[in-house]
């Protein structure tokens, strides 16, 4: 990152974790998916937002996990849940039934529509990168009233035309979204190692809303593959609170411990 | 249903060609089953999963398989699957042909599979260049409002294989915790295979537990720690080490086949397999 001054007492992941969780309010009804945003919604949970619903698309409904998962199954997942379903039930009744408040994605690449790649770098049949593919993510797109995304801003990762849709965000803009038929309002921010973008009204472009502190709204703009518009009224996102990153380092701790104990398998 | 040893399981159930599912999200993952079918070294394999992960990785770097149909392939919470990658990329150890599907689309062929419905309906694969690549995803106009909904072709496997907790005497199968979509897998197959932790007098099932019962299941086999490295709820966790462990064996052609014939061709049988790795040190 190029950071105008000193860098900061906390990472880049810190920053993005503590970000995406303020966005979460209590009560919300949140779908979670592994790494950061899980990270950032049992923050949420921790700090400000006690009853917030996390779902995990294994089938786990209302989990409060003391550690993060490791993998989306995981057992601290089902053991800490207020129920556990079968997975079909998941996609359908609960994120096509219209129940889930904010869905939460990563990607490989992002265009300036919040479009997502997360299968192909390179052409689909003869890929230079396979990635893992679309997974949940796009019913999670369409169907959430609102989806939030998270990743790095570089411009490898913020292009000017994606190799492949995984997953749909404002489509072409200009309300090609609306016409497709996706009932969710598609993403509302994108929230990067550089501060937080929105959607404009009308062109559903994204622009740089936020910026963090220690970072200049040039080195956004330079570290995406769009030429990327900025808010006249840029806001200032404020630093991580020392409860914030105290809860947690806590759980990133609490995670590391519990998730390094050696196994021993039933004879 | 016969109890039987997965040996004898894979040796008269799973023929070359046949289209297997080995289902269990993250949890109950049929690793024993999956390396039975690579030391019994079956070819030609239209292999099923939602997310193949290392299970997946190990048959189709072995070469069992010509074709994968799935929703999401990597390392859980590590990485890549570099095998299931460099059988894509580069055609290793030959060529994979991939049909790709979102979770909610496989989701909903798995449940039209268990229902012999035709297809899976749903609101679905919006925006995205999946159906473009796959033209097994079609849609269909809603009889009643004209919507237009995507839809996928049912799956019914050959043969499902799913590792549980527990069997009773009779072949009655309970699993417990997270559940993915192994009902929904077991149920759409012609021929159903579970591996267990163990096999008991009482299945002491819950009023509304998922219990296969006996008369859908083709063969059962017990064995314990057959899920490793993944886990088995109430009897033991998922080995991260190992997964991570496993993105070094498996990034290079090499190391991968020395793995594979060490531990799987080169072992009788899963016993076989633990006590090797077990005396190589690691924790299984």
């Amino acid at each position: 990152m190029n950071a105008t001054t000193v860098a900061p007492p906390w990472s880049a992941d810190e920053m993005m974790t503590v970000t995406a969780a303020r966005m979460l309010w209590d009560g919300c009804v949140c779908f979670v998916g592994i790494g950061l945003p899980s990270a950032a919604a049992n923050l949420a949970r921790l700090l400000h937002a006690p009853g917030i619903v996390l779902i995990y698309e294994s089938g786990t409904i209302g989990t409060r996990p003391d550690v993060l998962p490791l993998s989306i199954g995981d057992g601290e997942l089902a053991e800490t849940a207020g129920a556990v379903v079968p997975l079909p039930e998941i996609f359908a009744y609960w994120l096509q039934g219209g129940r889930i408040d904010v869905g939460f994605l990563g990607a490989a690449q992002v265009d300036r529509f919040g479009n997502l790649n997360s299968t192909v770098i390179g052409p689909y049949q003869q890929p230079k990168v396979r990635l893992p593919g679309a997974g949940g993510a796009p019913e999670i797109a369409a169907h959430a009233r609102q989806v939030f995304v998270v990743l790095k801003q570089s411009a490898r990762s913020f292009v000017p035309k994606l190799d492949f849709v995984s997953s749909g965000g404002f489509l072409t803009g200009g309300g090609a979204r609306r016409l497709s038929g996706a009932p969710g309002a598609g993403p509302q921010a994108i929230i990067t190692d550089y501060g937080v973008l929105r959607p404009q009204a009308g062109s559903e472009e994204f622009a740089l809303a936020a910026r963090y502190e220690h970072v200049t709204a040039a080195a956004a703009v330079k570290a995406t593959g769009w030429p990327l518009t900025v808010a006249a009224s840029l806001e200032v996102i404020a630093p991580p609170t020392a409860t914030e990153l105290e809860a947690l380092r806590a759980l990133q701790a609490r995670t590391q411990a519990a998730h390094s104990r050696p196994v021993q398998l039933p004879v | 249903m016969p109890i039987v040893t997965l040996t004898a399981a894979i040796a008269d159930h799973v023929r070359d060609g046949d289209s297997v599912a080995l289902e269990g999200f993250t949890h109950l993952i049929p690793f024993a089953a999956g390396q039975e079918i690579i030391r019994q070294r079956r070819r030609g394999l239209h292999l099923i999963r939602m997310t193949p992960d290392l299970v997946y990785d190990q048959m189709i770097g072995a070469g069992c398989a010509r074709r994968l149909t799935f929703s999401w392939g990597g390392n859980p919470g590590v990485g890549s699957a570099h095998r299931i990658r460099e059988a894509i990329e580069a055609g290793w150890p030959q060529p994979l042909e991939i049909c790709e599907h979102s979770h909610a689309g496989m989701a909903a062929a798995y449940v039209a599979g268990a229902a012999r419905l035709p297809f899976g309906m749903l609101r679905g694969y919006l925006g995205t260049d999946l159906p473009a690549v796959n033209p097994a995803i079609r849609s269909v106009e809603c009889p009643y409002t004209g919507e237009r909904l995507a839809t996928v072709p049912a799956l019914n496997p050959d043969v499902t294989i799913l590792h549980a907790q527990r069997a009773d005497r009779a072949g009655n199968v309970l699993i417990s915790g997270i559940l993915g979509a192994q009902k929904e897998a077991g149920l759409a197959a012609r021929k159903l295979l579970v591996t267990v932790e163990e096999v008991v007098d009482d299945l002491g099932a819950p009023m509304n537990g998922v219990v296969l019962p006996h008369w859908v299941v083709t063969a059962i086999a017990c064995v314990p720690g057959g899920a490793w490295p993944s886990y088995a709820r109430g009897h033991y966790p998922r080995d991260n080490a190992f997964y991570i462990a496993w993105d070094e064996i498996a990034r290079d052609r090499g190391r991968f086949t020395a793995w594979i014939e060490r531990y799987v061709l080169g072992t009788q049988d899963f016993a076989g397999f633990r006590a090797r790795l077990r005396a190589d040190g690691v924790a299984a």
